[in-house]
C-alpha cells in the first residue's frame, strides 16, 4: 500500500479521556479519523481500542458508572456534549458487533426496524431499501428468495452480513467495526473485508480488530494503542513498515502483545 | 497416574449412583401420587361430570359449577396478575441498574413470591371481602392474581437478562430509542421464556386452595357471576375428601385428577414451548 494522502477529518478526537468508574481506560487521546477512508485501531486485549470506538456513538451510556471527557467533533458539535441527543447520533453513526445479532425477527424486518425509526416511506420503497442494503452487503443472492426467514437462521457470516446491511440500511455516516469477522471463518473473513473495501467509497469506516494482516490488508490509517494511550497514528503503511515508536515496531513483529 | 485415574473414576461412578438414587427416590413418590390419582379418580371419571353441578349427599352430580369457576377465577387471575407481572419484571431487567427502587422491589418480590397462599387470601379477606361484606370470584380471582404476579415477574426479569446485551447495543446503536429496543427486540428474543412464566404461573394458581377459602368460598349451584361466591375444584375437594359420603369422596378424587392433569398437561406445554424456541433463536 503507498503512502495515504488522508482526506479531511470525519471526526476529531480531542483530549478524550475514558473512565469505568474511577478507572482512567484512555488517557488524553487526540486523533483526526479522515473521513471516506478505514481507519484500524489495533493493539493488545484491554489497550482500550473498543472503548474508544464505542465514545464515538456513546454507546457507553447504556452502562452506569461509564464517562467519557473531553471532545469528538464531527462537523464541529462536540458529541460528548449533553446536548447531543444520543437516538440522533447512533443513527449517524452505525455500528457492527463482534459477534453477530441479528434481532429475533425476519431478515427484511431485521433492516426495515432501523429505517422506519427515521424515515416514513412506502412498501415500495422500503423493498429497494431492504435489496440495496442487502446487495451492499453481498448477501442478496443468498437471501433473497427468503426474506420472511428469520435471520436468526442464517449461518454466522451471512449473520454478520445482515448486521452490516441493517447498519448500513439507515445510511449513517460513520461506520463502526468493532473486530467483525474475529467470530467468522476465513472465507466468511474475506467476504466482509472486501465488503469493507467497497464500503468505504460512501462511508467512513473505523474498524477495530485483534488480526495485524487484517489491519494491513483493509486500512489506510492505523492507530496502535496501549494501556490506554494512543502510541502511534498515522497511514497504514508507515506504520506497518517504518513505525516511528518502538512500542509500535515491537507489537507489529511480534516481539510483545 | 493410573492409581489417580482408577480414582477419579471410582468417584464419578459412585456419586453418579447417588444421583441417579436420588432422581428415583423423587420420581418414586410422583409416580405413587399419579399411580393413587388415577386408581381412585378414574372410577369417577364420566361425562356428568362436565354437565351437571355439584350435587347434594345421596345424589348424583358433577363438577361443571366448580370446574368453569376454576376457569373463570384462574383465568381472570392471570389476565390481571401478568401485565402488571410482565411490566415490573422489565421494569427490573431493563431500567433497574441504578437507584435503590430495583433491588428494593426485587427484594420484596422474592418475599411474596415465597409467602404462603393462605395469608395471601386472609389479606384479600381482610382488604376485600370485609369491606363489601360478602364472597366472590372478583375476590378469588384478586387473590390468585397476586400469587401470579412474583412469578411473572421473577421469570420476566430472568428472561430478560438472558438476552445478550449485545442485541440491545445492536438496537440501540441504530438509533433506537429505549422503548423501541425494549418492545421489538428484547422483550421478542424473550418472549418464549416470558410465555413459559405465565403458563407455570397458571399451574401454580389452579390448583391453590387456600387463597380461595376466605374469598371465593363455594357455591353448590351454576354461577357465572363473578360478585358472588364461586364454585371452584380446590375448595371442591378439601370440602368433599374430608366429608363421610362416598360419593361426594368420588368426585373430590375425580376432582383432584382433572387439576393434576391439566397442570401436567400445561407444564409439559410450557416446556415444549421454552424447547422450540431455543432452537429455532
Amino acid at each position: 500500500m503507498n503512502d495515504e494522502i488522508a482526506n479531511a477529518p470525519k471526526l476529531v478526537v480531542r483530549n478524550l479521556n475514558f473512565y469505568y468508574g474511577s478507572y482512567l481506560a484512555l488517557k488524553d487521546i487526540n486523533l483526526d479519523i479522515p473521513e471516506k477512508m478505514v481507519t484500524a485501531f489495533i493493539g493488545p486485549s484491554g489497550c482500550g481500542k473498543s472503548t474508544l470506538l464505542r465514545t464515538f456513538n456513546r454507546m457507553y451510556e447504556l452502562y452506569p458508572k461509564q464517562k467519557a471527557t473531553g471532545e469528538i467533533l464531527p462537523d464541529g458539535n462536540n458529541i460528548l456534549s449533553v446536548k447531543q441527543d444520543l437516538n440522533n447520533l447512533r443513527a449517524k453513526i452505525g455500528m457492527v458487533f463482534q459477534k453477530p445479532t441479528p434481532f429475533p425477527m425476519s431478515i427484511y424486518d431485521n433492516i426495515a426496524f432501523g429505517v422506519k425509526l427515521y424515515e416514513q416511506m412506502n412498501r415500495h420503497d422500503m423493498d429497494d431499501r431492504v435489496e440495496w442494503a442487502l446487495k451492499k452487503a453481498a448477501l442478496w443472492n443468498e437471501v433473497k428468495d427468503k426474506l420472511k426467514q428469520s435471520g436468526m437462521g442464517l449461518s454466522g457470516g451471512q449473520q454478520q452480513r445482515l448486521c452490516i446491511a441493517r447498519a448500513i440500511a439507515v445510511k449513517p455516516q460513520v461506520l463502526l467495526l468493532d473486530e467483525p469477522t474475529s467470530a467468522l471463518d476465513p472465507i466468511s473473513t474475506a467476504h466482509i473485508e472486501k465488503l469493507i473495501d467497497e464500503l468505504k467509497e460512501e462511508f467512513t469506516i473505523v474498524i477495530v480488530t485483534h488480526n495485524m494482516q487484517q489491519a494491513a490488508r483493509v486500512s489506510d490509517f492505523t492507530a496502535y494503542m496501549y494501556l490506554g494511550d494512543l502510541i502511534e497514528f498515522g497511514d497504514t503503511s508507515t506504520v506497518f513498515t517504518n513505525p516511528k515508536r518502538k512500542e509500535t515496531e515491537d507489537y507489529i513483529t511480534g516481539r510483545f502483545g | 497416574m493410573l492409581t489417580l485415574y482408577t480414582r477419579r473414576r471410582l468417584i464419578n461412578a459412585i456419586t453418579l449412583s447417588i444421583s441417579v438414587l436420588a432422581m428415583l427416590f423423587g420420581l418414586f413418590w410422583l409416580g405413587w401420587i399419579l399411580l393413587t390419582l388415577l386408581v381412585h379418580g378414574l372410577p369417577g371419571l364420566s361425562l356428568t361430570l362436565f354437565t351437571q353441578m355439584t350435587p347434594p349427599p345421596g345424589s348424583d352430580g358433577g363438577l361443571l359449577n366448580a370446574i368453569v369457576g376454576s376457569l373463570l377465577m384462574t383465568l381472570l387471575g392471570t389476565l390481571i396478575g401478568t401485565p402488571i407481572g410482565i411490566l415490573a419484571g422489565t421494569y427490573l431487567a431493563e431500567f433497574g441498574q441504578r437507584g435503590w427502587l430495583a433491588p428494593v422491589t426485587r427484594f420484596i418480590n422474592d418475599v411474596l413470591l415465597s409467602a404462603p397462599s393462605i395469608v395471601i387470601g386472609l389479606f384479600i379477606y381482610e382488604v376485600y371481602v370485609t369491606k363489601v361484606r360478602h364472597f366472590s370470584g372478583w375476590a378469588g380471582a384478586l387473590a390468585l392474581s397476586i400469587l401470579v404476579i412474583p412469578v411473572v415477574i421473577r421469570t420476566t426479569e430472568n428472561m430478560l437478562r438472558l438476552v445478550p446485551n449485545t442485541l440491545r447495543e445492536a438496537a440501540a446503536s441504530l438509533g433506537a430509542p429505549q422503548w423501541k429496543v425494549i418492545n421489538f427486540v428484547t422483550l421478542r428474543a424473550a418472549k418464549a421464556g416470558i410465555i413459559t412464566g405465565v403458563l407455570l404461573a397458571v399451574a401454580r394458581i389452579s390448583g391453590e386452595t387456600a387463597p380461595l377459602l376466605f374469598t371465593a368460598l363455594n357455591n353448590q349451584f351454576w354461577n357465572s357471576n363473578m360478585n358472588t361466591p364461586m364454585s371452584n375444584l380446590p375448595v371442591i375437594i378439601f370440602e368433599y375428601a374430608m366429608s363421610p359420603y362416598d360419593d361426594w369422596q368420588q368426585l373430590a378424587w375425580a376432582a383432584s385428577l382433572l387439576i393434576t392433569f391439566s397442570v401436567l398437561a400445561l407444564n409439559i406445554v410450557a416446556r415444549v414451548l421454552f424447547r422450540q424456541s431455543a432452537t429455532t433463536h
